[in-house]
């Protein structure tokens, strides 16, 4: 655990601990701390995310460059087997190889996750869009509906919509998608309202733009960056979340590697194989760490 | 002012109702059917005109805006239908897997408050800029962990390693002790992020800086200043919370292999048992529901800058 | 550094021994950036009983240098060096316990903004008890009566309903007043006022600034007054001391800095500033460049009303406001916060209805304009904004802010448009080196210009600035009131401008609309108004304007 510790708090340090101060820097940085500033840019945490970000999107898309175990088919006589030299994370009950079901894993996880992301980002976000521009009955339409979603609890909203849809990795993450429909939407209409109330949207109608253009080229780009960041942040909640309906067992069947379900395989062999559960949970930790931190970094840039 | 809250009752009234009507739909148009999996079974051995039989006594072949004003009526009038899969009353079902989830839930709560509690005053106590990092970096780290691996984990350090839990035959309250800890972990963590930037937050308010130069200590700012600022915005999230209190008894119930709502609700969705499952959900919005109009009404009372004016311009 | 500090040395006599003595002090910031120095070697001294006036632009280290002398630097904030002494005990390097049992007591704090300097969830009572439970001064009920005592003494009007109120339930002035009750209320021998009317109206300014004199001197209370505008200093201080990029330009008696300046910086701040320079020398009333072809803004009986929170009944922003604007003339709406003078602007440039009344614009009838028309409408007047941060895209690059209203209308073809953007740029006094740039590169000063920039690519025939140079430093100011100045000679533009600053719109405006809740109560040149003003309220904002004591002695 001290090693995940250790990523962790590197993740998350956080490098705005400088409060605000009342006083605002108007002199010039001296040019030889120029380098010094560039340096200070760099933030390790943040480099680490998008690598281990980087990793996984290469273990999703060329599995058969970081291993060259099957995912679901084992060896015989090799069941269970504890971390070593030739197996680096163990085996399972029936002889696979563990890193190459959290490789292959990665795919599942991951296209779940970007499809549930999806879903969200691109029904929620419209529907703020429209009830932001729009408002009057529209708006007030478009958000008493997500209230309504509001109001079921998300996992009983998904486990609704999985049975509607049937099981299966594909249907459980449409189905987180349409849970985070009313946070985008709710998000996205906050953001264009913001930005529609700002002086410079003001000035652009002032100086003869029309609202189609004044939308395309304010409104939106300015509500935006926000609701992206909130993307990257749901990246790593419906990671989370698909693979607690895969441990649930309605997500992908087995043999299929899916995190989750990995979790839960491993669970009847805790006392014999603790890695089957904990490298794989280790795994899920590490990468919506690196999400929520790349998420916090969007939020940032935003000021 | 009764007017707001009357309009506010009403549209609480009007989200319950679609919610109810929502879920309705749902589960009403799903292509499964829970009559088919119980009886189309060789082993009970009934032809299709016995299952068609069947169905009819459940009202299923009935149009579905039948269905629907029946199922509305049904519920106003407290009747929430026949579990298909276990064949007793849906209420029933309900009072008798309540007990466990509401002791769960209440204690994971309370302990979740005690942890972010603890979180947001440590963090706003700490004398060095490193610690507080250090601490703030806690809930990140909490939110960012699957709930059923915690139990796991937790199973695992307790009652494999430390053997400090028993797994067969706990006594009641040993079986409840890790389960709660489960539940606890990840509902404190939007908690006390909210608290600590809520805190930093007030922290940074011109009226902390005036406190300070009437000669009041970093305590006493934080205690009659920070905390009721810093507190009464986290009230908003108490909905929200009490669906992730629900979602989280599902998940621990399932890894802890308890009997309560939540594993009744895991079990209504393999068998697809729609009645069963439809009362879940509509009485977790019922709550929902319930409990923001609550905080909603309430607010005004902890901070009067939303109760009426009485008109003072100078 | 033409730094000359005036301090003579120590004096024997105990009751002229001085209740603050800054010595040399440094502070800095940790930022983003590292450690940087925003305050070096200042050294001043507060005798008893004396105002002492911290004079400065923003960045000029000023609240810097009062927020070290409490103790209450950001958390950032560093003492680095020097030495503060208290009544003759240097503070510096005690403990924030030691700090606690002084701050309150003897020293203490009148801040900037009335509206977010009180707890919003505690009383007023509470918040004024406070400071005495604090110091641990008396019992319950003791300090109750003292609290009423004390919201009395501040002037407040029914002090037992007041206690018992929350700070929203209270104007801006009365919360002042309140924060003054706390500072006074153990007596202390030093108040810092932190920009104490800065957020305030300028008529609500002279009331608290007079209620401080009066406490001072009741009480013989010293106090640091810190302010940007000089102006406020020239009427309250005893003593000035000019600062700029965290030093001392010079210091002396009040008189003597006014009358005899020695640095340059000094001189330039007197120069610029309106209520103590050089305005008068040019009566604009009879400027020659007015084109007497006719009216480039005619309003008649302007209503405007607006409905509160869906109820029925409406709240009136703007009743019977009247007058004309001559072409190549500037016209002057002068009011506080609420008078509607910003509501009639946004009336005349078309961003609302009027309820009623006529609005004309360059022979255009402003109320039956719709959509399309509207649009086009917009090639005649353009507005320029208050806050430069605020009014431009923080995503677009200064040459596509510049370049957007030509996009709008006639699409010109790409160079075409380019020369026009460059030409403007120029014309505003900016480098074609920040056409690339964005916004939050350019200070406050060259975005005011980037925003001038945009409304005049259009070439309009109106500019209506709203409050256009309130958000910029004194300095800044000047040279942009410059810049609309050589604009409207060389262009023949028609300026309408809002403000608040009396002293601004009588250097820059030949005529003149006061408005009053709404209404207006006086309108006419500028030179008649101010000589003549024919409302008691328009007397009582020309008498308002800070400055005046000092000037008119010299």
């Amino acid at each position: 655990m001290t090693s995940l510790n250790t990523i962790g708090r590197s993740l998350l340090r956080d490098d705005a601990d400088i409060p605000a101060s009342t006083f605002r820097a108007s002199g010039h940085a001296p040019s030889d701390a120029r380098w010094l500033k560039t340096l200070r840019g760099v933030q390790p945490g943040l480099v680490l995310s998008w690598s281990i970000m980087a990793v996984v999107v290469l273990w999703a898309l060329f599995p058969q460059w970081f291993t060259s175990y099957s995912a679901t088919v084992g060896v015989a006589r090799q069941q269970l087997r504890a971390p070593s030299a030739e197996h680096w994370l163990g085996t399972d009950v029936l002889g696979r190889d563990l890193l190459a079901r959290i490789i292959y894993g990665a795919g599942n996880s991951l296209s779940g996750a970007l499809v549930a992301v999806g879903v969200g980002l691109v029904v929620g976000t419209t529907l703020g869009i429209i009830a932001g521009s729009a408002r009057g009955r529209i708006d007030s339409a478009i958000m008493r509906g997500v209230d309504v979603l509001l109001s079921i609890p998300q996992l009983l909203l998904s486990l609704s919509i999985v049975i509607l849809l049937g099981f299966g990795i594909v249907n459980a993450a449409i189905a987180v998608g349409i849970t985070s429909i009313a946070s985008f939407a709710r998000l996205a209409r906050s953001e264009v309202v913001r930005v529609r109330a700002s002086d410079y949207v003001e000035a652009a109608f002032g100086s003869g733009g029309t609202f189609s253009r004044v939308l395309l080229r304010h409104i939106l780009p300015n509500s935006l960056t926000s609701v992206i960041a909130f993307a990257a942040l749901q990246l790593g909640w419906a990671i989370l979340t698909i693979s607690t309906l895969g441990f649930l067992g309605y997500g992908a069947p087995p043999p299929t590697p899916e995190w989750g379900l990995l979790i839960a395989e491993g669970r009847n062999y805790l006392a014999r194989a603790w890695w089957l559960t904990m490298v794989p949970g280790i795994v899920v930790i590490v990468v919506v760490l690196s999400a929520n931190r790349i998420s916090q970094s969007f939020g940032k840039a935003k000021a | 002012m009764s007017r707001y809250v009357i309009g506010r009752i009403g549209q609480a009234a009007l989200v319950l109702w679609a919610a109810f009507t929502v879920s309705f739909i749902l589960l009403q148009a799903l292509p499964g059917d829970a009559i088919l999996i119980k009886f189309l079974n060789f082993e009970l051995g009934l032809g299709p005109e016995q299952i068609a039989d069947i169905r009819a006594s459940y009202g299923a072949d009935s149009p579905l805006l039948v269905q629907y004003v029946h199922t509305v009526i049904s519920f106003l009038t407290g009747n929430y239908g026949y579990s298909i899969h276990a064949g007793v009353p849906v209420g029933d079902l309900i009072l008798a897997n309540l007990p466990q989830t509401l002791w769960l839930a209440t204690l994971g709560f309370l302990l979740s408050l005690v942890l972010a509690i603890t979180l947001a005053a440590l963090s706003a106590l700490s004398p060095f800029s490193w610690l507080r990092s250090l601490i703030q970096s806690i809930p990140a780290l909490f939110i960012s962990t699957p709930v059923f691996w915690l139990g796991i984990l937790l199973i695992q350090v307790f009652s494999f390693q430390l053997k400090l839990i028993p797994i067969i035959n706990p006594g009641p309250w040993q079986a409840l002790i890790l389960p709660v800890l489960t539940l606890a972990v990840p509902i404190s963590a939007p908690l006390a992020q909210i608290l600590m930037r809520n805190i930093d937050h007030v922290l940074t308010e011109p009226f902390v800086a005036v406190a300070r130069a009437k000669g009041a200590s970093h305590r006493w700012v934080l205690w009659k200043h920070v905390a009721k600022n810093a507190v009464l915005p986290t009230l908003t999230i108490a909905g929200i919370l009490f669906g992730e209190l629900l979602a989280g008894a599902v998940v621990t119930e399932a890894v802890f292999g308890l009997n309560g709502l939540g594993g009744l609700t895991q079990r209504s969705v393999n068998d697809q048992d729609i009645a069963v499952l439809q009362a879940i959900v509509v009485f977790s919005a019922a709550a929902f529901v319930l409990i923001n109009l609550t905080v909603d009404l309430l607010y005004p009372v902890f901070d009067p800058r939303l109760r009426v004016k009485q008109g003072a311009v100078a | 550094m033409t730094t000359a500090i005036n301090i003579k040395p120590a004096s024997a006599d105990v009751a002229n021994l001085p209740v603050l003595e800054i010595g040399n002090l440094a502070v800095g910031y940790r930022g983003n950036e590292g450690f940087q120095r925003v305050v070096h070697d200042v050294s001043l001294l507060v005798r008893p009983g004396e105002v002492v006036a911290l004079v400065g632009e923003s960045g000029s280290g000023k609240t810097t240098t009062a927020q070290a002398v409490i103790g209450l630097l950001a958390e950032n904030g560093r003492l680095e060096a020097g030495t503060v002494r208290l009544n003759g005990t240097d503070i510096v390097g005690w403990s924030q316990k030691q700090l606690d049992a002084i701050r309150g007591s003897k020293i203490s704090l009148i801040p900037q903004d009335p509206t977010t300097s009180l707890n919003p969830v505690k009383t007023i009572g509470a918040q004024v008890a406070e400071v005495l439970q604090i110091h641990r001064k008396g019992s319950r009920a003791e300090i109750d009566a003292r609290v009423i005592e004390l919201l009395t003494r501040v002037g407040l009007s029914q002090p037992e309903l007041r206690a018992r109120q929350y700070p929203h339930e209270l104007s801006g002035g009365m919360r002042q007043r309140v924060l003054i009750a706390i500072a006074i209320a153990l007596r202390p021998a030093l108040i810092i006022a932190d920009e104490p009317t800065s957020a305030l109206d300028v008529t609500v300014q002279k009331r608290i600034l007079d209620l401080i004199d009066e406490l001072r001197r009741e009480y013989g209370t010293a106090v640091l007054l810190v302010t940007h505008d000089l102006g406020v200093a020239a009427d309250r201080a005893n003593h000035i001391v000019v600062l700029k990029g965290g030093r001392i330009q010079e210091q002396g008696a009040t008189a003597e800095v006014l009358a005899k300046p020695r640095s340059d910086y000094t001189r330039k701040l007197l120069a610029d500033a309106p209520s103590l320079g050089k305005t008068r020398s040019v009566p604009r009333s009879v400027s020659p460049r007015i084109d007497r072809r006719g009216d480039a803004i005619v309003v008649e009986n302007l209503v405007q009303d607006f409905a509160i929170g869906g109820r029925r009944d409406a709240f009136r922003a703007v009743d019977g406001v009247s007058f004309t604007v001559q072409r190549g003339a500037t016209h002057a709406i002068v009011g506080e916060s609420g008078s509607g003078k910003t509501t009639t602007a946004r009336s005349i440039v078309g961003f609302q209805k009027p309820t009623a009344g006529r609005i004309l614009v360059d022979g255009i009838d402003v109320t039956t304009l719709r959509r399309e028309s509207l649009r086009w409408f917009r090639k005649t007047i353009q507005l320029v904004y208050q806050n430069p941060f605020a009014s431009l895209d923080p995503r677009q690059t200064i040459f596509q802010i510049v370049e957007e209203p030509l996009l709008n209308f006639d699409p010109l073809p790409r160079e075409d448009r380019a020369r026009k953007v460059q030409a403007i740029l120029d014309r505003v006094g900016l480098p074609s080196s920040v056409l690339a740039r964005k916004p939050h590169a350019l200070s406050g000063g060259q975005r005011q210009r980037v925003a001038i920039a945009r409304a005049l690519v259009l070439d309009p025939q109106v500019l209506v600035l709203d409050e256009a140079v309130s958000a910029l430093d004194v300095t800044v100011q000047a040279q942009i009131l410059a810049l609309l100045d050589e604009l409207q000679q060389a262009l023949g533009l028609t300026y309408l401008f809002i403000s608040h600053d009396l002293a601004v719109v009588r250097q820059i405006s030949d005529t003149v609309s006061v408005l009053h809740n709404g209404r207006q109560v006086d309108g006419g040149p500028v030179e008649d108004v101010f000589q003549r003003p024919g409302s008691a309220y328009t007397r009582e904002l020309i008498s308002a304007i800070p400055g005046q004591h000092n000037v008119n002695l010299n």
